[in-house]
Parts: C-alpha cells; structure tokens; sequence
C-alpha cells in the first residue's frame, strides 16, 4: 500500500520501534488510583519502568481487586476499557474488580503512547501475556498453598479451587495481595515479550466481546474527572504565549511597559522569536498576552502563496523527494490500445487538529525535577524529549497523562508540553500553559495538502485495464512526535535538525485487479520551512483521506465510464483480485456486499437518472471502499444537494467494518461513527486558510467544523467481523481508529455526482463551492 | 479587585476578583467547579456553558460582575445523589468520546429540554447547532436527547 517513499505510517512504526517515542495514559476514574511504588517515586528521580517485570504490570490488592499499568493512553475510543477487558481474560478476573492506570512515564510500562491505531492491534498482546503469566503464577502459589497440582486447580473471578472440591480455595488477595510478584519476564523489547503461560485462544475469551460501558464516561457527564486541563499546584502561575504577527516573523523589540501596569503579570519570557507572559491568574494571563506590544520583522520573501494559489504553487514546485515509480505490468502499451481514457485531477487543501480544547500543560519544576501534566498521547516521548530540551536527565522528567481533547496524531499537546516546561524552569514555580484558540487553529499541526493526476483505460468491455497515479503533497519537514529540535517553541528559539524531515506521499491501498498500473509520489516545500503556521504533521492516518478521496473518486469516474454500477464495478475488480493475505480478498468482498445490503442498494449506474421535473433538492448515493492494514471499511454515503444554497447534508451513511476480533463491539462501534462524521467534517467543511503572511482561518467562524445540523438522520455501522474459517480459533484483532475516516470524503464526492450529475474533485465541499460547480 | 457575590448550584460564594473577569475562570480556578472548560473564549463552540436563570450561558465572554441570577454548573445537575436524566441518558448511550466539549452538549441539551421537553428533531439540532464537538459525537449526543425525551413522555424534566 506505500510507495518507497517514507510514507507516515511506516515512519510511525519506525518511532515507535526505536523506542525514542513514548506513552500515554489515563487514569480511570478508579479506586486504587495510583500504585504504591508511584507515591515512592512522587519526589522524584523517576526512573523507566522496567518492562520485564510482571510487577511493573500488575497489582493486586489485598481486597482482591487488581490494578493494570499500561504504556498506552486513550484519546476516547474507549481503548482504556478495551485493555481490562483483554487483561481480566487472561488474569481470570471480573471486569468490576480491577482499574486502569495509564500512560505516566514514572509508573507504566513504556509502549509507546498511542498512535497508528495499533492499541489492540499490538500492544494488547503484551497486555495479554502478562496477565496470561500472572495468573500462571498465582496458579502455582495456590498449587502450593492448597497442597494439589496446578491441573486439579479451577480459576474464576480471582479465586482459584480444587476442582474436585470448591470449598478449598484461595483468592489471588491472599496469595498475593499487597505484595509483589518478583517476577521476570523475557523479551527484547516490548512488543516481543515472552513469559512461560499461554494467552487464551479466542473461543476461551470471556470478558473479550462483551460491551461493556467505557469507564470514564460517568466522571465525564457529571463534572467530577480532573482532566489535564484541571490540575492545580500550590504556587502555580499561568502562561499565554505571544506568537510572531506573521510566519517567518523577526522579534525585533517587546515594550514591556505596555504591560507593567496590568494586574498580576510576573514575567514576560522571551527568547529568540518565543514570547510568552507569565500572570497570577489565568484572566491576566489573557489579558496581557493580548496587551503586550511587540515589533515583528516580516522576512524578506513570502513564506507562502495565499491558499487560493496553493494548488497552482504546489503543480510547480520543484520537488524536494520523488519515489521511484512502482510499476505493474506495462501500463504503456496498455494505455495506448485502450478503448476509452479517462484523467481526471483532485485536490485536498490542509486540514487541522484544531482540538476543541486548545493546547495546554501544567509543568512542575519542584526539587530540581521536572513533572508535566499533559494530554499528550505519547507521554514517554514528551517525557524524553523535553529532558533533551531543557538538558536535564531522563529520570529527572516525568510526564503524568490525565484525559484531554482528542488526539488523532501529532496535535499542539507535544508544543505545549515542552513550552510549560520551559517556562516553569524560567521562573521557578508550577505554570500552567494553554494555547488560544486562534493559536491553536492557527499554528497547530496540519495534515499535508495534496494534488492528484489519475489517468485511466477502460477495455472494450469496460474492464478497467491501465491505471497511473501520481500525488504531490506538501509534507516537507513533516514533524515527527515531541522532537526537541522541531517543536514550535525549538524552531521559534532557533534550533533546526541537522536537516528537515523527507515527508510522505502515499500511493492508495489498492487490492482491485488492475493488470497494469504505475504509482508515482513527489514532495515539495513551502517556501518557509521552519516558524511557519503550516507545519505538517501526522493527522488521523496521515496522508488516507486524501489519497482515498481520489483514488475512490477516480474508480467512480471509471464506473460512470463504463456505465457500470459503481458498486459492482469495485466488487468486481475485487473478485478479481489475486491476493488474499489474511483473508483480505474474502473480507473486503464481505464487507462490500455487507454494506450494499444494509443500505438496500440497487444496481445501476450513476448519475441516478433524472425522472419528471426536477425540484431543488437531489438525492444521490456514493460508495467507497478502502483497508487500512488489515482491517476494511466500505462506506455508502446518502446525501441531499439542495441546487438552490449550494448545500450538501449527508442524510444517511452506512460503514461495513472488518477489524477482526472485536474487544467491545459498542465501543468500537462508536469510534467507527465518529471516524465516519470527523471525516465527514473534513469532506464538507475544514480547510486551512491564509494570505501570504498568515493563516487566515483561525476560530470557528472562519474555520468551521461539522455541526449538530449536519448530522446524519441515520448511521448504520455494520460489523463484518469474523473469521471466513471458522476452524481457526486465533481471529487476531486490527486497529479501527482510522479505517473508517479513510473513504467517507470519497462517499460524499460519489454521492453528489450520483445526485448531480457534478463532480467535486476539491474538498471541503462547502456551500458556495458547489453552488459554483452546479452552475457550470 | 472588588468582592463579587455569586449563587453557583445552590450555594452562595464570595469572591475578590477584577469585575471584569470572564465568569468561566472564576468558576474553574476559584470555586474548582470543572465542568465548565475553555475551548475558545469568544463564545463559539459551548465548551464553556453554564445555565444562568434558565439560559445557557457562554460563561467564557460573560463578565463575572454582569452575573445576577442562579449559575447551575454541570457539577449542579445532579440531585441527591442521583444523575440528571441527560447524565444518565448520555452514560446510557455511551454519548462522549474524549469527552472535553461535553459540559457544552449536556447544558445546551438543559436549556433546551427546560424549555421544551418535547423537541423535534429539527428543534434539537437547531438548539443544539452551537455546541461544537471535534470527537463528533453528534449522533450519540442527539440520541441521549432523545432518549430523555423519549422516556419522559415529553413531561419537564428539571
């Protein structure tokens, strides 16, 4: 599915694989909040956990409750829940009795933090063997204390019997509680843990495919979680940070007196081109960062073309790395004896985290120490790279993950996380740090723009022969997580990597027969690479959305060329398809057909023909189909385009899903419709907006986001999930983070040229846009 | 500075703050009540709401000396112990994902249902249409309104 190129989920594997990235958490709202050896290690220094002792895992109380420790953090999906289910499994221990601790760099196991959607996927197998192992060692405490080998022994609920007589028992509490296992397990790293138990096959799983309730919910609704943004600290201050007027921006003079008079300011923090305020309260803070009057130095040459002349910049630009083509067959010769050529151009503006709440962190400078509050998901990682940062020793920084707004890569978290710390060494006291909203709009993070050149050739019989894909994305110096010499307040000090990071530009996930196909992928650079607001980053499958919107747009293209039915057009290049690597052929063809038929599709071609007179609005429906690693989604998108206002309402969407084995089918439902609709708000709303100074879009007026109102009357997510042979009883589990945000901007498109008979070839799909369209 | 006197979910505080302090900071950093967050201090997206006599209120741009009335935080709603039906239709549902603009949507959902128990669907999400999510949750949201709506057999629901 990628080119040679570097592409973002291959790096991503990279960072996590060199164990320079780190991990998340969260806690749950629990009893046993923290483990004993956290409030040991409170004062600091604080040391890596080491992951080769079932201790650093699991805890047992002495009320026979437990608590697990993970290196992973949960930005709402509900993989918090996902992990005690898989553990309790394996631990042979009730869901209710157990919690959650996740993510804090002093206390849990280094798994990396969240991110690629591999939770489940990777990390929940060294969950699982842990605990597989825990419970093989109270096992064999019990054998001893209860006098009868371990195969006489029955385990349920954390009590283990003699089989042959229930009354002789013992519980894990009395085994264990309160004290330590001491026991080491093997592995070279984190993901390759081995220990002596095995894990339970699927058809053993208990607690594993019920839906159970998500844990934080409750302390969610009623006001009680204390949340990153939430931490207080005796002595603590409060800081904004003062961004350049405009990219590229030279500080050439602070008048601080312009802020000396108002009440409660401390500091004003500058170095090279970070400024920043340091208030009592957190109203002043505000304040004065808005009052404080600073002279910025434009650069000598635009930092960027305005974001109306994006495109035209990017078609020119000389490209900083091109992939090799890969090249299938002899698409030349295939090309030229075509019967029918289709070319069709895409292209995807930037888009935004723009979290909902802006960026923020709380950093502790107490006892020569360093502790950051954040909601970052890789906390080890910002753990690491602020001790490189600030020149301090690993052990002496710690990162405590506590719940924040959503995080679907590399947002703002990382920026804030190291500038707080900063700050607090500057000034010697607890300062706690959010970003604004438009400097949160502005400057966070942003998926790569790119442009697309399909060419297509359709035999005489409508079979879809040839195919060339070629993508550019601007994705030069693409930001990698909590790197100390990229993060905004490194790059505003004047730090620069010994040299900018290559970027990606994928080629699509294409498992339809197409006998002959060449992809080709290049980079270019804006012209300021570094302190500019458009900086890139990974965001929600990096680079998917947009490479699935063409490539998904362009095979409806083909169908309409070929006069085929656009859904039987994909099935059949699928049946057609030669792979089937975990069963990837059979499940896709599944999934498809399961998303025709609970949608109640009806075979023909598109544009849905016009019948009688026509009336303002128009219905069409559009699929599109993708995989994501090894787990597939088709999503069939209903929408209404009203000719008059131009608007597009996405009425219905139907989302076919295959991850494999589903942990909690709810909660894994959920993430599959809020993947469904963030894309959904990418295909009809976001863009990034600029002039050739600065980012123009930066609130929820001139950036907007999806709303109630454009809400589907009716999701239906279908789940596939299941093994096509039902003898093998190891069904793995796949990610489900991002599969489902994949197609949908592709749906959409389909779905308006099915109602139009107009093809949107440029997200987001706003009113005025496709007002304009209709009209030519 | 000046001594500034509010009635927060039922109970009556004293605080010296500048009059001019956005509401939303004194609620958070004085008085400790979290449910209300920052999301964009300019009033567009809800994540700060609270209900002042009824309405919802973007505590974020309102001056804390502007305050007159009742100030019910999400921390306010439940009674005796027992969940606001919103609260528990939103557990029910399993309504939030990361959960930050959800204050937003459950006081918003207040307002509304106080007003009219028995809204449309074209009512809720005009009512609605304000409080921003970037989870999108919108869906789940809608129907732990509904579910209110549905098992309150459009009675008031305060």
């Amino acid at each position: 599915m990628n080119t040679s190129l570097p592409p973002g989920a291959s790096r991503r594997a990279f960072l996590k694989g060199s164990g320079v990235l780190a991990i998340t958490l969260s806690c749950g709202a629990l009893p046993a909040a923290r483990a004993p050896a956290a409030e040991a290690a409170a004062a600091g220094p604080y040391p890596d956990p080491d992951f080769r002792q079932l201790d650093t895992w699991i805890v047992i109380h002495p009320d026979n409750t437990a608590t697990f420790h993970v290196g992973k953090t949960d930005g709402g999906q509900g993989t918090g829940t996902a992990f005690r289910q898989m553990m309790c499994d394996e631990l042979d221990i009730a869901y209710e009795r157990t919690s959650l601790v996740m993510g804090s760099s002093d206390i849990t196991p280094d798994q990396g933090g969240s991110g690629g959607s591999d939770a489940i996927e990777r990390d929940g197998w060294a969950m699982r063997r842990v605990a597989a192992e825990g419970r093989r060692v109270l096992l064999e405490l019990a054998s001893e204390r209860l006098g009868a080998p371990v195969a006489m022994l029955t385990v349920a609920n954390a009590t283990i019997a003699l089989q042959a007589d229930a009354a002789r028992k013992v519980t894990y509490a009395e085994l264990l509680g309160g004290r330590r296992f001491n026991v080491a397990v093997e592995g070279r790293n984190v993901d390759a843990i081995s220990v002596k138990a095995q894990v339970k096959p699927v058809n053993q799983l208990r607690v594993v495919g019920q839906s159970i309730k998500r844990y934080d919910i409750p302390a969610k609704v009623d006001g009680s979680l204390k949340w990153a943004v939430d931490m207080k600290l005796p002595g603590m201050v409060h800081a904004r940070n003062v961004r350049p007027a405009f990219a590229g921006a030279t500080l050439r003079r602070i008048d601080e007196s312009s802020v000396a008079k108002l009440p409660g300011v401390l500091r004003v923090v500058s170095r090279g081109n970070y400024v920043a305020v340091v208030c009592e309260r957190e109203e002043q803070a505000i304040n004065a960062a808005r009052q404080l009057k600073v002279e910025w130095q434009k650069p000598a040459t635009k930092p960027f073309p305005a974001s109306k002349d994006l495109f035209d910049y990017m078609r020119s630009a000389e490209p900083t790395a091109v992939t090799q083509p890969q090249v299938q067959g002899d698409p030349d010769a295939a090309f030229a004896g075509a019967k029918q050529l289709i070319t069709a151009e895409y292209a995807v503006p930037f888009q935004g985290h723009t979290a909902i709440g802006p960026a923020h962190a709380l950093a502790d400078p107490s006892d020569g120490q360093m502790t950051i509050y954040s909601n970052d998901m890789k906390s080890y990682g910002l753990r690491n790279g602020v001790a490189t940062f600030l020149g301090m020793p690993r052990a002496a920084v710690r990162v405590v993950y506590m719940d924040g707004p959503q995080v679907y890569g590399r947002t703002a978290a990382d920026d804030a996380g190291f500038e707080a710390a900063f700050l607090a060494r500057e000034v010697g006291r607890p300062v706690r740090l959010q970003w604004s909203r438009e400097e949160e709009t502005a400057w966070d993070t942003k998926g790569p723009p790119y442009v697309f050149r399909l060419r297509g050739a359709l035999d005489a019989a409508g079979k879809l022969v040839a195919l060339d894909y070629e993508a550019t994305a601007a994705d030069h110096a693409h930001l990698g997580y909590n790197e100390p010499d990229t993060v905004l307040i490194a790059q505003l000090m004047g730090r620069r990597p010994q040299r900018p990071a290559r970027g990606g530009a994928e080629t699509p996930a294409i498992l339809y027969s197409i006998p002959n196909r060449r992809s080709a992928a290049k980079i270019v650079a804006m012209p300021l690479v570094w302190e500019t607001p458009l900086r890139t980053g990974n965001l929600r499958d990096p680079n998917g959305p947009q490479v699935t919107f063409a490539f998904e747009s362009f095979i409806d293209e083909l169908a309409v060329a070929a006069k085929v039915d656009p859904l039987q057009f994909r099935l059949d290049m699928l049946r057609d398809a030669t792979e089937d690597n975990v069963f990837r052929k059979a499940r896709s063809i599944a999934v498809v057909e399961a998303a025709a038929r609970t949608y109640g599709w009806d075979a023909r071609p598109a544009p849905r023909p016009r019948t009688g007179t026509r009336g303002n609005v128009q219905t069409g429906r559009g699929i599109a189909y993708t995989y994501r690693g090894n787990t597939i989604a088709a999503v069939i998108a209903e929408v209404e385009v009203n000719r008059d206002t131009g608007r597009v309402w996405a009425k219905r969407i139907v989302c076919a899903h295959d991850c494999g084995l589903a942990i909690n089918p709810e909660g894994l439902r959920h993430t599959v419709e809020c993947g469904l609709l963030h894309a959904l708000s990418r295909a009809l709303w976001e863009e990034v907006e600029f002039d050739t100074e600065k980012v123009t879009s930066v609130d929820w007026t001139t950036h907007p986001s999806l709303r109630h109102s454009d809400t589907p009357e009716r999701i239906d997510v279908v789940l596939v999930n299941g093994d096509p042979n039902p003898g093998r009883p190891d069904l793995p589990p796949y990610g489900a983070g991002e599969t489902s945000h994949k197609p949908v901007i592709a749906a959409v498109a389909n779905a308006v040229f099915d109602a139009t008979g107009v093809r949107l070839r440029r997200p987001p799909f706003r009113s005025a846009r496709v007002r304009q369209a209709l009209a030519t | 500075m000046s001594m500034v006197r509010l009635r927060v979910n039922g109970a009556t505080h004293e605080v010296d703050v500048d009059p001019s302090t956005p509401l939303l900071f004194v609620l958070r950093n004085d008085l400790d009540l979290h449910g209300p967050r920052f999301g964009c201090g300019l009033g567009q997206c809800s994540v700060c709401t609270v209900i002042i006599d009824g309405n919802a209120t973007r505590s974020c741009i309102t001056p804390v000396s502007a305050v007159r009335g009742e100030i019910t935080t999400l921390e306010g709603l439940a009674k005796d112990g027992r969940l606001h039906p919103l609260q528990q239709a939103w557990i029910d549902e399993q309504a939030a994902q990361c959960g930050y603009c959800q204050n937003g949507q459950i006081m918003t959902a207040k307002a509304l249902l106080d007003r009219n128990p028995n809204p449309s669907d074209a009512q809720i999400r005009a009512a609605m249409d304000g409080a921003l999510c970037r989870c999108m949750t919108y869906y789940r949201v809608q129907a732990a309104i509904k579910r209110v709506v549905r098992g309150n057999g459009g009675r008031e629901v305060k």
